[in-house]
């Protein structure tokens, strides 16, 4: 019973061993993670622009296409990277799954 | 009455009936009346998911409420407002594939339909229906005042009329129309408010005489302004920083957008709506918002931020233009009471009734009752409208973060822990919406973060803690479900 406490969140359990789990779900949760991931970096260059250069007094800031650059990199560019991570994402690691029933054969 | 700006707000009513005949049509032949009615019958493509689920989520404070604010902090509050980019991507991302898969196995319509074959559960079901019920009715009601104040300030019709005007669009098109129609309706009210972003955002920067000078203007004017930390230095970073969870990630757990996440077609539509949602989420957000800080300098003194964005639009677009522009807000509010209006006539058909009152009722009298249950329920909420209750009010408040702290966890957990039960459903409901309105009340944002962080940190721990302390009960039940779920 020890090993229980160990478990996490996206783990694949113990007692899948009596039944075939879903062979579309390793895709599944594979995906989801890339989605946290993404989040998580989303939040660390929105974080780290914004308050990185941010912090300055104003009369040390310094501008690009007239927003203050804080802004811009943290909303602006940020806003632009992951819109093209989100795209690469999906075109790279998303893959394409029946989603109906009785996987595979759907339609 | 300013007939150039009222005449686009007409054009968009008569396409929005339109799309609601159109969509009646459907129903009238899918096989299934149920799925067709509350799910449109899973046909959702990329792009109409994408935009149902931006339009559904971008409400008036998007629009209206955001900006307003802006307008007084400055550049601070669009920092804030750029946490939702995440929702473009996230939601689907992480409920994705695996929510579409589960619900087709277990033929699942609404997010109440999932909860209750994942629990097993009377009480939780009763309670997740209870919330949606109560704090969607609470929610509508507030946006249905938002379209109703909008409609009056353009046109000058009183009040109530323009309420009346606004509250028989939605609902006819929605009571006949069902899920097909809010998802097409939707999409054109998505694109309006991108183009009216887009306008708006033009013209408000041709207006102050470009960037540069208008950043200049505010720095000359406060230059709290353009830091992270608002006009009055009262935005700390931790603070802005917890609205990842209130409106980034969080919005994972609203049951409006959780719905949707099973409605698309495949794999493909998914994958298309996270690019597509991803863009227009952030453009939208980051374009209003920022529209609210550049109107300072072009008309300052506005003192009621709520109408910023009307007035910022009149000023500087011609008047057709403008019109355009206020249709975007209106979309917003149709958009977003739309999707709640069916959300709670599912609830309260296919969840309560369905469930409880009568489960072999017959297909013919489903049907009557569900276009009748959406009519009444519109009518309802107008009637509330008129003159809303301050309970109503209060309760609007606590909806959103409310909403999360009740059901992102019971969802997240029961795709992903095959152990979750219903003792830590039931447990994560409990103590996060009780926690979130009490912490409200005794304790507002503690630790410095917003109210909604602690609640869903709490509702977590529950869940997990209930889990265990009652693993063995109703063991062979639990494995049914397990297999049921997971099993290929």
């Amino acid at each position: 019973m020890d090993d229980e406490h160990s478990k996490t969140v996206f783990d694949n359990e113990t007692s899948s061993s009596d039944f075939e789990e879903d062979p579309r779900y390793k895709i599944a949760n594979r995906e989801a993670l890339i989605g946290v991931g993404i989040a998580i970096a989303n939040f660390l260059w929105w974080f780290l622009f914004a308050y990185g250069l941010g912090s300055k007094p104003v009369e040390e800031y310094t501008y690009i296409l007239g927003f203050p650059a804080w802004f811009f990199y943290s909303c602006v560019l940020g806003f632009i990277v992951f819109s093209v991570v989100v795209i690469l994402a999906v075109k790279f690691f998303f893959t394409d799954v029946s989603l109906e029933e009785e996987g595979g054969n759907g339609e | 009455m300013n007939w150039p700006v009222v005449a686009p707000l007409l054009i968009f009513l008569a396409a929005v009936f339109a799309i609601g005949f159109y969509a009646s049509k459907h129903i009238q032949k899918a096989p299934l009346f149920l799925q067709e009615y509350f799910l449109g019958s899973r046909e959702l493509g990329g792009f109409m998911l994408a935009m149902t689920m931006v339009a559904t989520y971008g409400s008036a404070s998007s629009f209206i409420g955001g900006p307003g604010v802006a307008y007084t902090m400055g550049f601070g509050w669009v920092l804030l407002a750029m946490s939702q980019l995440v929702t473009g991507y996230f939601t689907l991302a992480v409920l994705g594939k695996k929510f579409a898969i589960m619900s087709r196995k277990i033929k699942a319509i609404t997010l109440v339909d999932f909860l209750k074959e994942r629990y097993h559960s009377k009480w939780v079901v009763l309670l997740s229906s209870f919330s949606i019920i109560i704090f969607m009715f609470a929610v509508m009601a507030a946006q249905w005042v938002g379209g109703g104040r909008l409609i009056q300030s353009v046109t000058g019709v009183s009040y109530t009329s323009a309420l009346f005007i606004f509250a028989m669009a939605v609902l006819v098109y929605v009571a006949i129309g069902g899920f097909r129609a809010v998802v097409i309706t939707d999409t054109l009210q998505g694109i309006v408010m991108v183009f009216g972003t887009l306008f708006v955002l033009a013209g408000v920067i041709i207006a102050g005489g470009g960037v540069s000078n208008i950043v200049g203007e505010l720095v000359a004017e406060n230059p709290n302004l353009v830091t992270p930390y608002g006009h009055d230095l009262s935005l700390s970073a931790l603070y802005v920083s917890s609205f990842w969870i209130l409106v980034g990630v969080g919005v994972v757990g609203l049951p409006q957008v959780a719905v949707r996440a099973m409605a698309y077609k495949n794999s493909k539509a998914m994958h298309r709506a996270m690019i597509v949602g991803t863009i227009v989420v952030g453009f939208i957000m980051l374009g209003m918002h920022v529209t609210g800080v550049f109107a300072r300098p072009v008309m300052p003194g506005i003192e009621v931020g709520d109408t910023v964005m009307p007035l910022i639009t009149m000023e500087v677009l011609p008047a057709w233009l403008a019109g355009i522009v206020l249709a975007a807000p209106m979309a917003a509010i149709m958009s977003t009471v739309d999707s709640l209006l069916l959300l709670v006539s599912s609830t309260i058909i296919k969840d309560v009734y369905i469930n409880y009152v009568k489960p072999d009722a017959k297909e013919r009298v489903v049907k009557r009752l569900s276009i009748t249950i959406t009519a009444v329920l519109g009518l309802v909420v107008f009637l509330m409208a008129i003159s809303p209750p301050d309970f109503l009010i209060w309760l609007n408040l606590y909806a959103f973060g409310g909403l999360q702290a009740a059901f992102i966890w019971p969802i997240i957990m029961g795709l992903y822990w095959k152990k979750g039960n219903a003792y830590g459903a039931l447990t994560s409901i409990i103590v996060g919406v009780s926690s979130y309105i009490i912490f409200d009340v005794l304790w507002t944002n503690p630790l410095g973060m917003h109210g909604v962080v602690l609640p869903v940190i709490l509702a977590f721990i529950g869940y997990v803690v209930a889990t265990y302390l009652t693993h063995n009960d109703h063991s062979s039940q639990h494995r049914e479900t397990i297999i049921k779920f997971w099993s290929a």
